[in-house]
């Protein structure tokens, strides 16, 4: 039965499909290996085994009555990362802000999961309001890396990358912000796509940075994040800023590139994001992995974005600033937390007190640098000129893809780093987004998939895949082209190779 | 390079309804300056002919349809609330008119 | 603490005012500026609400198409030219009654700019006030204070919020400084708010009504000494609800700052409040330190850019505006430039209008206006337009008395039912049993105890004296307490002594 643990979501989905097993066997085997192996994860902060199974007996009701399944992934458990809302489970953005709270509303994400008979099996831990590299910053302690369990998972979607590296479940959805996605991915062997900004709705999510959050899928495989990818995009009327267009055939694009080749595809090589402060075991992985792309028969051009240098200072002008009003409506008066609410005290100084007791220091950082950003006599000098940096920034990609199909980097600059390790130098856990920032920045489609371990310390390492505005689909087919090409120079995929976690145990 | 005192973070502290501890004030002045001194790069970007980009898409004009849809019952909008009182979310005083 | 003030023609003899009208008006939409929630007057607490004007995590906001449409409209009837391209900004600051602690509003970028409005004033001449911007923006919920006195904030315990009208569309427009208006200020201040709810009532915007809060007045008043030409410190003034009251509170603040400038003193730029009861306005409490709003553009909504297209189609989609109005009605009802300014100093040309227009005639609908209605609106001491009834009420009313089936005294009450919010004419005619009593049966028996009661009568006009009828009809109008109709009364009566 462990063994189900182990099938992409694709294999499941057949298999379940085919009703040679049920969807509820194959959520149990997923529970059963959370119970066993989350005790020293920590990757979620809520589980619902009944609904799950409820909602998995659904989906083998309705296929023995000979109905169609739902989706591609009807029947197939997945993990969210506990920043969408959902209406039978507490959401709580990994903040004691949040501590319980059970919002009255379902986000489309999880409505579109609902509709398409995905067993959602629990919420998943993260950086509080995802901001973090490590998830560290959680209230509820942090996450370990599966790859070695005094690591880092990432950030700030820690809690679904790892989950989904643990083989807890085969499918999680996660937020990316900066890198949110696809650092942690990057860091523990996974797939992870922030398909292009306004893809997949909004609504429900937590915003952290309105103009730059953006969710997507997590797995273990391309075509698997691609299916997920069908099943959460796409038009929602409750997101101003969705785009009213057909989501990218990345589903097809996953199986055309998993078959064939690349030749007549043009990859480019940021040669901005290369020496000082990167970890030399994964630039070499890196140039194995581009010179696999060469052998697939992409043509390989070095290409300059200069703006990209200026990435990370306005990402962290404009992040911040735009967090500092997102999170002024956690003041303990409508739900969350309330503190010091003592009949005497007046409504400023409890909303002050809650706040304070709240937060967190990381979000507390973020919200004074926002607000210092965006204030009178400043905002100018810093969050203006970021905003003209935002548009360097897209004209720095428009650039690159007249010369060529995608771009690549590494994912991140180094393999997952050990837990307390960056949390008192903010500057260097910011420096962990370096490679990620300047897709949120300009809204277009970036992933990361497994590009081998790192040979100075045999932890995972992603190459990020970088593709044009709602050309999501390209990005998915370099990638598919790739992974197969990696697993068969490796003898197998590399989430396959993660320790076992019930014999390591803690 | 920018500089910030104990004075101007006790400042944004107020504007953003935080209320820091002495420790507080300290550790965040000094992180906050070496984070603005090294976001303060942003400005060596010379950008007098460059518009700004406040979202990432270019659609413009997304409206809604002026017809009302089903919202939350009062239960469901004083579901989270820490206090109510005849329908209404109970909060503590108020000095100020907004 | 009452304030010194200066005695009001003195003031002017050495201080020139300057005016600012800020004039916040709610939209009459069917749902609120962001979301699909009801946009209505008075349902029970946070029934009208959802994840986006509860400002819930998570949610998000989409814009209400017809609130632009209506904003557009009425930046085109104030003749300011409308913004190409523009956004929404958030105007951060932390308050209970603001869900998400900041108001979703349109800052640097106006939708509608550079206007004016034509007002006339009470001597018939008219004056231009110049339309610097009107912008979107949202409303915030209502704060209930427990506790103190009077449900006043200070001294209160504790509040209790209501978010039925967050998220209200508010189109808040704002005038240039008001220059050269000298001894007249107040009565302009009026004027210009009287000139803005009649044009905003005629493009069906919005219900205008300032005892409501849907229109809501804040003025902002500062003093030049005279033969200087530097605008001296405003003070803005809040809650001013009815048109009476934003006169009242200009001239108080010319007073009050007159008299702290003469003393030496300072005016403070600071938020006053302004007090019905007494007329007078009083400071807020100081606050700590000065608002910061760090505004930004609204991540969550996308740009405006209302093409030519749209903006000439909406452009042909503009009424008859009042001053058009004015002039039709003056042909058309063939009234003199006194009867006119009357009319309009009364308040009553666009209600007679609209009456005309939901088919009163209009004698009729003037009467009525001018006469028991405005006594009414003495009598209450409000405006005319703001007495609980339509034209469209006063239109029916008239219309049934033209039908016989109502009396002239008998549409007084019907009228008083109304305004006494008991429904419609028809339901207050049915409810009362006021309808004119034409039934043959039921006059009959009364004609014939008339009849019996005064025998001299009945044989008078029983002897050809057919003007002896008026009597009987009189007793009998008695009777049925004025409900018969009387025409058909006397056919009965000398029908009856023929036979």
């Amino acid at each position: 039965m462990t063994r189900l643990t182990r099938w992409s979501a694709a294999e499941l989905a057949a298999r379940i499909h085919a009703q040679d097993i049920t969807a509820v066997e194959v959520t149990r085997a997923h529970l059963d290996r959370i119970t066993a192996v989350d005790p020293a994860l920590h990757a979620f902060l809520h589980l619902d085994a009944s609904a799950a199974l409820a909602a998995a007996a659904a989906v083998d009701d309705g296929l023995r009555r000979g109905e169609a399944p739902a989706s591609p992934l009807a029947g197939v458990p997945l993990a969210i990362k506990d920043v969408f809302t959902t209406i039978d489970m507490p959401t709580t953005c990994g903040s004691r802000m949040l501590q319980g709270w059970r919002p009255p509303y379902d986000a489309t994400v999880t409505r579109k999961l609902r509709a398409a008979g995905v067993v959602i099996v629990g919420k998943t831990n993260m950086d509080e309001f995802a901001m973090g590299s490590s998830t560290e910053n959680s209230a509820y302690g942090p996450t370990r890396n599966p790859w070695d369990l005094d690591r880092v998972p990432g950030g700030s979607g820690g809690g679904s990358a790892a989950a989904v590296a643990a083989f807890e479940v085969p499918l999680a959805v996660g937020t990316d912000t900066g890198g949110s996605i696809r650092q942690p991915s990057a860091v523990t062997g996974t797939v992870g796509v922030k398909p292009t900004y306004g893809g997949v709705s909004r609504y429900g999510l937590v915003a952290f940075s309105s103009s730059l959050d953006q969710g997507g899928p997590v797995a273990r495989t391309v075509l698997d994040a691609a299916l997920l990818h069908e099943v959460i995009g796409g038009y929602d009327p409750q997101d101003s800023t969705s785009i009213d267009a057909p989501v990218p055939p990345v589903v097809q694009a996953a199986r055309a590139g998993a078959t064939g080749d690349l030749i007549g595809i043009r990859v480019g090589v940021v040669s901005q994001f290369r020496g000082d402060g990167y970890q030399p075991g994964v630039l070499r992985a890196f140039e194995v992995a581009v010179s696999r792309l060469r052998e697939l028969g992409a043509q390989i051009v070095e290409v300059s974005c200069p703006s990209f240098d200026h990435a990370l200072p306005a990402y962290y002008l404009i992040a911040p600033s735009e967090c500092s009003s997102n999170l002024a409506r956690f003041d303990g008066m409508r739900y969350g937390l309330r503190v010091g609410d003592d009949g005497n005290r007046s409504a400023e100084e409890v909303m002050s007190l809650t706040r304070e007791a709240g937060f967190g220091p990381e979000v507390k950082r973020r919200i004074m640098l926002g607000t210092y950003a965006l204030s009178a006599g400043y905002y100018d000098a810093y969050y203006g000129q970021a905003q003209k940096v935002r548009t360097l920034i897209i004209r720095d990609f428009a650039a690159a893809f007249e010369q060529v199909d995608v771009l690549v980097s590494p994912t991140t600059p180094t393999t997952a780093f050990r837990i307390g390790e960056r949390v008192d130098d903010p500057l260097a856990m910011y420096l962990s987004d370096l490679c990620t920032i300047p897709a949120n920045l300009a809204g277009n489609a970036a992933l990361s998939v497994p590009a081998g371990l790192s040979d100075d310390d045999g932890l995972p390492v992603g190459l990020q895949v970088m593709a044009p505005a709602l050309a999501d689909d390209r990005a998915y087919r370099v990638a598919a082209a790739y992974e197969v090409a990696r697993d068969g120079a490796d003898g197998g995929p590399l989430a396959q190779r993660v320790p076992d976690l019930e014999v390591v145990g803690r | 390079m920018p500089t910030i005192s104990r004075a101007e973070v006790a400042h944004l502290a107020r504007l953003a309804r935080l209320a820091v501890t002495e420790e507080e004030l300290d550790l965040f002045a000094s992180q906050l300056e070496v984070i603005l001194t090294s976001v303060a790069r942003v400005g060596e970007v010379a950008a007098v002919d460059i518009p700004p980009t406040s979202h990432a898409v270019g659609l413009t004009d997304v409206f809604r349809a002026d017809v009302p849809r089903p919202g939350l019952t009062q239960q469901q909008a004083l579901s989270g609330a820490y206090a109510t009182e005849d329908g209404r979310f109970r909060v503590p005083r108020i000095l100020d008119e907004s | 603490m009452t304030a010194a003030l200066m005695d009001y023609d003195e003031v002017l003899e050495r201080f020139e005012p300057v005016l600012g009208l800020e004039v916040h008006v709610e939209l009459s939409t069917a749902t609120k500026m962001f979301c699909g929630c009801p946009n209505v007057f008075g349902a029970p607490p946070n029934t009208q609400v959802c994840p986006t004007c509860l400002g819930l995590p998570g949610a998000l906001p989409v814009l209400n198409g017809v609130a632009v449409e209506s904003a557009m409209r009425i930046g085109l009837a104030l003749n300011c030219s409308i913004a190409p391209w523009c956004r929404f900004a958030r105007k951060n600051y932390f308050y209970p009654d603001m869900p998400k602690n900041f108001q979703t509003s349109q800052y640097d970028e106006p939708i509608a700019v550079n206007g004016s409005l034509a007002v006339q004033l009470s001597d018939g001449s008219l004056f231009t006030v110049a339309i610097e911007r009107a912008h979107m923006e949202e409303d915030t919920g209502k704060s209930l204070h427990v506790g103190g006195s009077d449900g006043r904030i200070h001294g209160a315990s504790h509040s209790l919020l209501d978010y039925n009208r967050a998220g209200v569309p508010l189109i808040e427009v704002v005038t240039k400084p008001i220059e050269g208006a000298g001894v007249r200020a107040p009565e302009i201040a009026r004027a210009y708010v009287t000139a803005l709810r009649d044009l905003l009532r005629a493009l069906g915007v919005s219900d205008v009504r300032m005892d409501q809060g849907s229109m809501r007045c804040d003025a902002n008043v500062s003093l030049m000494p005279r033969g200087s030409s530097t605008f001296g410190t405003r003070t803005e003034t809040k809650n001013v609800n009815s048109l009476r009251s934003v006169e009242r509170a200009v001239r108080y603040e010319m007073c009050r700052q007159a008299a702290v400038l003469v003393s030496g003193g300072q005016i403070v730029q600071e938020t006053r409040h302004f007090d019905e009861a007494g007329g007078t306005t009083s400071a807020g409490r100081r606050k700590e330190t000065s608002e910061d709003y760090r505004y930004f553009p609204e991540p969550d909504l996308v740009p405006i850019a209302p093409s030519d297209d749209w903006v000439a189609r909406l452009r042909a989609t503009l009424p008859e505006l009042p001053w058009q109005r004015r002039a039709r009605a003056k042909s058309e009802w063939g009234l003199s430039d006194l009867e006119l300014r009357d009319l309009v100093n009364a308040g009553a040309l666009d209600l007679i209008a609209a009456t005309v227009d939901a088919g009163a005639p209009a004698a009729e609908a003037r009467s009525w206006w001018v006469s028991y209605l405005s006594q009414q609106a003495n009598s209450r001491g409000v405006e005319l337009a703001d007495l609980p009834i339509t034209p469209a009420q006063v239109a029916r009313v008239i219309a049934l008395v033209a039908e016989g089936a109502l009396t002239n005294n008998l549409a007084r009450q019907v009228v008083d039912g109304v305004l006494a919010k008991e429904g419609e004419p028809d339901e207050v005619v049915a409810a009362h049993g006021l309808a004119v009593v034409s039934d043959d049966a039921a006059l009959t028996a009364a004609v014939e105890q008339a009849l019996a009661a005064a025998p001299d009568i009945a044989d008078k006009i029983r002897n050809g004296k057919l003007a002896a009828a008026g009597a009987i009809v009189g007793a009998v109008m008695k009777a049925t307490g004025g409900q018969a109709n009387a025409q058909r009364v006397r056919e009965l009566v000398l029908a009856r002594c023929a036979s």
